[in-house]
């Protein structure tokens, strides 16, 4: 498997890791079609299933997957970080 | 492909088509479900659908007790119905509601006799229908005859990558060949409820739905709590999904590039073809059941982390991508699609091979949750009781 990361969009801010992934390692992000959309490097630990920022989001900036908001930035995330409840918030039960 | 395997099922009294032949004992009440595992007990291959409520329920939620106990006796997967309630008048509705399938259905009520009288005359009507009912031949059937439903459970991320978009591609084949399918799950759709708006057939089915959506938010807030905390619940977090715009949009992949036909009312029956949104919870016990009732022969269920529901009436199809839950519980999982978080299975090889499992478990195959007596009977109750 080379890939380390599924895409649902090439526009998304973030991908899904699909294996455990530890700090400091490289993935390929690619579309669920296998196009390679972009590597990044995991800054901490992230778990399967869970999602890696591929590129830096503000503080307070909707954050995109599948091609649309699935909430708001709570606080700056930096490419490669794991995003989470710690950094990301719902816009609807907020 | 396995398009050749020829089905087999049960042509019901009222034309419907069933894949599973059950005697079902069905309780009108809490304090009736004594009499109706006493009857289980004695009558082989008879099943007694124990459950709390039924008493001092009013107003939409008794309708809706009401609705699932009679829904659930006309399943196709029944083939006979014994009906036991403490007085015979709610015992007599329910076994009006069935009876009006044409398929055999008695009534037993047991004030003035007790318990164990009840349980005898039950027994023996049981017996009757269980030996009827076990001479009753499969007869070929096609898959666009049935009636499905779909819904997942300890949600994760897999879901809307690999998961339920294989079922919105089955769903699409079988609603071609003319089958009827129902989801739905009113909060769990919060963040995607546009998308399925914009799947509507026409402008009242949308503005139907987008009423029946918007009720239960305001109903939520209503109540002065946020659903913060428990939608997401912990197991779709402990499995990456932060947010219910997330969930819900990956939720909302098991429709396909289907339209919605229709909005149900918990628990009811479509009216025809095509896929339909029944108002319902997210609680998979309790959905499904609602399912069941408005007339479901066959689950699909994708789970994540590991949903380990089933039904007592009709088989729960348990579909996981989750490489760590299809090792860890596979004794629960009927389909393995782990495969295509590696890129390994195309949507259509999946679409394929859940299909290939759903042929099988037509046929008769029990699926991982029957196997392992997972017979969740869960009614929806809507406010306290009287």
């Amino acid at each position: 498997m080379k890939h380390g990361a599924l895409m649902h969009e090439p526009e998304d801010d973030v991908a899904v890791v699909v294996t455990d992934v530890a700090s400091g390692t490289e993935i390929h992000a690619v579309t669920l079609e296998g196009k390679e959309i972009c590597s990044v490097t995991a800054i901490e630990d992230i778990p399967l299933g869970h999602k890696i920022a591929v590129r830096d989001i503000a503080d307070g900036k909707e954050v995109v997957k599948y091609g649309r908001s699935i909430g708001k930035a709570s606080k700056s995330i930096k490419q490669g970080a794991h995003v989470h409840t710690q950094n990301l918030k719902s816009v609807r039960w907020a | 492909m396995s398009e050749k395997i020829k089905l087999a099922g049960y042509r019901r009294e009222n034309g419907k088509v069933g894949v599973r032949n059950y005697v079902a004992v069905i309780p009108v009440d809490d304090i009736s479900n004594a009499a109706a595992e006493g009857v289980s007990y004695l009558i082989r291959d008879v099943m007694a659908l124990s459950h709390p409520y039924g008493r001092l329920q009013f107003g939409d939620d008794l309708d809706l007790t009401f609705d699932t106990l009679i829904g659930t006796g006309r399943n196709p997967n029944v083939a006979a119905a014994i009906v036991i309630g403490i007085e015979p008048k709610w015992t007599q509705r329910i076994v009006d509601g069935i009876a009006s399938t044409g398929k055999p259905v008695a009534g037993f009520s047991i004030e003035r006799y007790g318990d164990l009288k009840t349980i005898e005359m039950a027994a023996h009507k049981a017996k009757e229908y269980v030996q009827w009912a076990s001479e009753l031949p499969r007869v070929p059937i096609e898959a666009g005859e049935l009636t499905f439903s779909a819904k997942c459970g300890e949600s994760d991320t897999t879901l809307g990558l690999a998961s339920n978009p294989t079922i919105g591609r089955l769903l699409e084949r079988l609603l071609e060949q003319g089958a009827t399918a129902i989801f739905g799950e009113t909060t769990e759709v919060t963040g995607g409820e546009d998308v399925i708006a914009d799947h509507a057939i026409n402008d009242s089915v949308r503005k139907e739905f987008l009423d029946t959506f918007n009720a239960y938010q305001d109903f939520v807030k209503g109540t002065g709590a946020d659903l913060l905390g428990s939608q997401p619940t912990e197991g779709n977090i402990r499995g990456g999904l932060t947010t219910i715009e997330e969930k819900a949009m990956g939720n909302i992949e098991k429709m396909g590039r289907n339209k919605v036909t229709s909005v149900l009312k918990p628990a009811q029956e479509p009216s025809g073809p095509g896929l339909h949104f029944m108002d319902s919870s997210s609680a998979a016990a309790e959905m499904v059941t609602l399912c069941a009732a408005g007339g479901s022969v066959l689950h699909f269920f994708t789970t994540g982390q590991g949903n380990i529901i089933g039904n007592p009436i009709i088989p729960v199809m348990k579909i996981s991508a989750n490489p760590l839950t299809v090792e860890t519980m596979s004794e629960h999982v009927d389909v393995d699609l782990s495969a295509m978080l590696r890129l390994e299975m195309t949507l259509d090889e999946a679409a394929d091979k859940v299909q290939e499992s759903m042929y099988h478990t037509i046929n008769g195959r029990l699926t991982a949750a029957e196997s392992l007596r997972h017979n969740e009977f869960v009614l929806t109750k809507l406010y306290r009781s009287a």
